[in-house]
């Protein structure tokens, strides 16, 4: 032997800031770390306590947030029970509120929205899993997301200026010429319009529809992929036989989830939808929706009925959103954990 | 073999067919889908650019009727606000996300809590605003900059925690283990390595929670409430980018509508700026809970 080291050296991670050739010995080790008398040691009882709060805090939000609301509106909920849901008079003045032109205006521009962003944005998702490579995806993904990142008051803004204009010089006429026989596609036409709101909804739930359904399909295993391909399948008969099949709850999910979105959007609907609580037919008629006519009334509201009542609008929308998003949660967890948890 | 006999190349060609039409869709989609970003980005641009200048970001609003002045008060009230709702939901944020990735690990309090993190981004924010109303703004008796903050903290804590969970589980299993080998306590290990190796991915979900709260509105309207005065109170209502510009977009005055765009054009460039920031400093693997 020629030259051996005086003492052997191991070779251990370096991980952060503990350099394991240099701890102590061993018992000085174990000795570094404070105990509680119960024998947890002190740091991890720490660690445990602020972390566990935390997660709590979470958790008692979402119960705090609806227990708060249900609250506040008992004053509106013991006057108008059960009628507060089906009444169509809202009328501050005379203390007569009812909720249904707000549910239907709700129910109807995120429909609509849906019925327009959910193609696109399942088409999407395809385009960018299936057909595009990866280095592309990145980049198309990236600026569909940024669909998502521009604030929804912005929105509001073009939807007032350009898009609402437009659709009433350009759109609708066209609707009107060929579609005009349809309930849905008569009356004044004014530039605010239950389909302005849905139409500046579709383009806001569109990258949360395909960001989920990107996620789904990318659960999608490889070897049934491969297995369509195998057997000479085209690229869309992959999707059909394979993709679809496979991946369907998770659509239906991620459309759910894009319901949700649109139920709750407040300020861009409140842009642009002209806020008249009536029901209407016609998708041109000014309406309302639940979230802006909170967003419109709240500041004004005078008396403490008309203040619970809006209260109880929110508390209405705060349901559906909860039993969308619950809903639509278990459907897409049920294709994703499985790939990504570890 | 060919059991089409002679129509088989006719069929094979029909199903190449279907197939170009269908992807070739799919492709036209995604080009539409962008077509609104190009249009209301241009549009913003355009319109805005004309009234960004060094008056814009150092004066007040001027009086209805008087053309000119700024948005210096809801620039520094927005930053001002997103600061404070951060302060606030940071730690609870990351707390949750190392609860989940660490001592909760596939615990049922865990799925429960994820489950209560996903349905919070999913509450309407206008919803969030009337939270704090009943919570904040009457106890303390009136529209503050605090209240603002706590409505926009409520929204941004489940989204720091989901991001920060996806970064700390895409470190490694043997990087913690190793580290519990050295014997290296849990919590330790836990915050020194665990923590510190995913701190990038905990960063770039907070910044992103930044960019999503600072382009909230709704939530504003009635904690926050708007300030026509400088005021950096915490006691105080304070203004906001996103309520100035939704205050002054549907005014009817043509100035006002001039400043609306200029601040759009703002806003909305803070918050790009931002999420091409987290695209940058997120590696390939972290999702974005949604």
């Amino acid at each position: 032997m020629a030259s051996k080291p005086a003492k052997e050296e191991l070779i251990l991670p370096n991980v952060g800031r503990f350099q394991a050739a240099s701890l102590p010995a061993q018992e000085e080790t174990t000795r570094s770390w404070k105990r509680l008398k119960i024998g947890v040691p002190l740091g991890q009882f720490f660690f445990n306590g602020f972390t566990v709060t935390s997660a709590f805090i979470i958790l008692s939000l979402v119960l705090a947030i609806s227990a708060v609301l249900a609250v506040e509106a008992v004053p509106a909920l013991v006057r108008f029970k059960a009628g507060f849901l089906v009444g169509t008079d809202w009328d501050p003045v005379n203390e007569q509120f009812g909720a249904l032109p707000f549910i239907y205006g709700t129910a109807v521009s995120s429909f609509l929205a849906l019925i327009i962003a959910a193609p696109f944005g399942i088409g999407v998702a395809l385009c960018l899993s299936e057909m595009t490579p990866f280095w592309l995806s990145d980049i198309l993904g990236f600026l569909v997301e940024l669909l998502a990142a521009i604030p929804s008051v912005v929105y509001g803004l073009w939807g007032i200026f350009v898009l609402g204009p437009f659709l009433r010089d350009a759109v609708e006429p066209v609707l009107v010429r060929y579609l005009g026989f349809l309930p849905l596609f008569q009356g004044p036409r004014v530039g605010v319009s239950m389909l302005s709101a849905g139409a500046i909804l579709a383009v806001m739930v569109v990258p949360y529809i395909s960001a989920v359904c990107r996620d789904v399909f990318s659960a999608v295993p490889a070897g049934l992929r491969e297995a369509a391909f195998a057997l000479g399948a085209t690229r869309w008969e992959v999707v059909r036989l394979a993709v679809l099949p496979y991946s369907i709850s998770g659509i239906v999910g991620a459309i759910i989830l894009g319901l949700g979105r649109a139920l709750g959007e407040t300020i861009a609907v409140a842009m642009v939808i002209g806020n008249r609580p009536v029901i209407s037919a016609s998708l041109f008629m000014p309406s309302t929706t639940l979230a802006s006519a909170i967003a419109n009334e709240f500041t004004e509201a005078t008396s403490d009925i008309y203040v619970s009542a809006l209260i109880e609008l929110g508390l209405v929308l705060i349901l559906m959103s909860l039993l969308i998003n619950v809903t639509a949660r278990l459907m897409i967890y049920k294709l994703i954990t499985e790939r990504f948890s570890r | 073999m060919n059991t089409l006999g002679p129509y088989a190349d006719t069929y094979r060609a029909w199903r190449k067919l279907k197939s170009a039409a269908m992807m070739g869709a799919t492709v036209i989609a995604t080009l539409l889908t962008l077509v609104p970003l190009f249009l209301v980005l241009s549009y913003l641009v355009r319109q805005g650019v004309s009234g960004i200048n060094w008056v814009f970001f150092t004066r007040l609003p001027r009086p209805v009727g008087e053309v000119g002045g700024g948005m210096g008060n809801a620039v520094v009230g927005t930053l001002e606000l997103v600061g404070l709702a951060s302060v606030l939901a940071v730690a609870v944020g990351i707390g949750t996300g190392l609860y989940l990735s660490e001592p909760g690990r596939n615990s049922a309090a865990a799925n429960a809590v994820r489950f209560a993190a996903d349905v919070l981004m999913g509450v309407p924010s206008i919803v969030v605003g009337i939270f704090a109303y009943a919570v904040v703004v009457r106890p303390m008796g009136g529209f503050s900059a605090l209240a603002g903050a706590f409505a926009l903290a409520t929204m941004m804590t489940p989204l720091v925690a989901r991001t920060a969970e996806e970064a700390l589980k895409l470190v490694p299993a043997e990087l913690r283990e190793s580290a519990l080998a050295l014997g290296i306590p849990r919590w330790r290990t836990s915050l020194s390595v665990v923590a510190r190796t995913a701190a990038r991915g905990i960063a770039t979900g907070v910044l992103l929670a930044l960019a999503r709260i600072a382009g909230e509105t709704a939530p504003l309207l009635f904690t926050a409430f708007g300030n026509q005065y400088w005021s950096t109170s915490l006691k105080q209502p304070i203004a906001a980018l996103t309520v100035q510009v939704y205050t002054y977009a549907i005014s009817p005055f043509e100035d006002w509508h001039r400043q609306a765009w200029a601040g759009a054009l703002v806003l909305t460039a803070m918050v790009l700026l931002a999420e091409a920031l987290v695209r940058l400093l997120s590696g390939r693997g972290l999702r974005v809970p949604r």
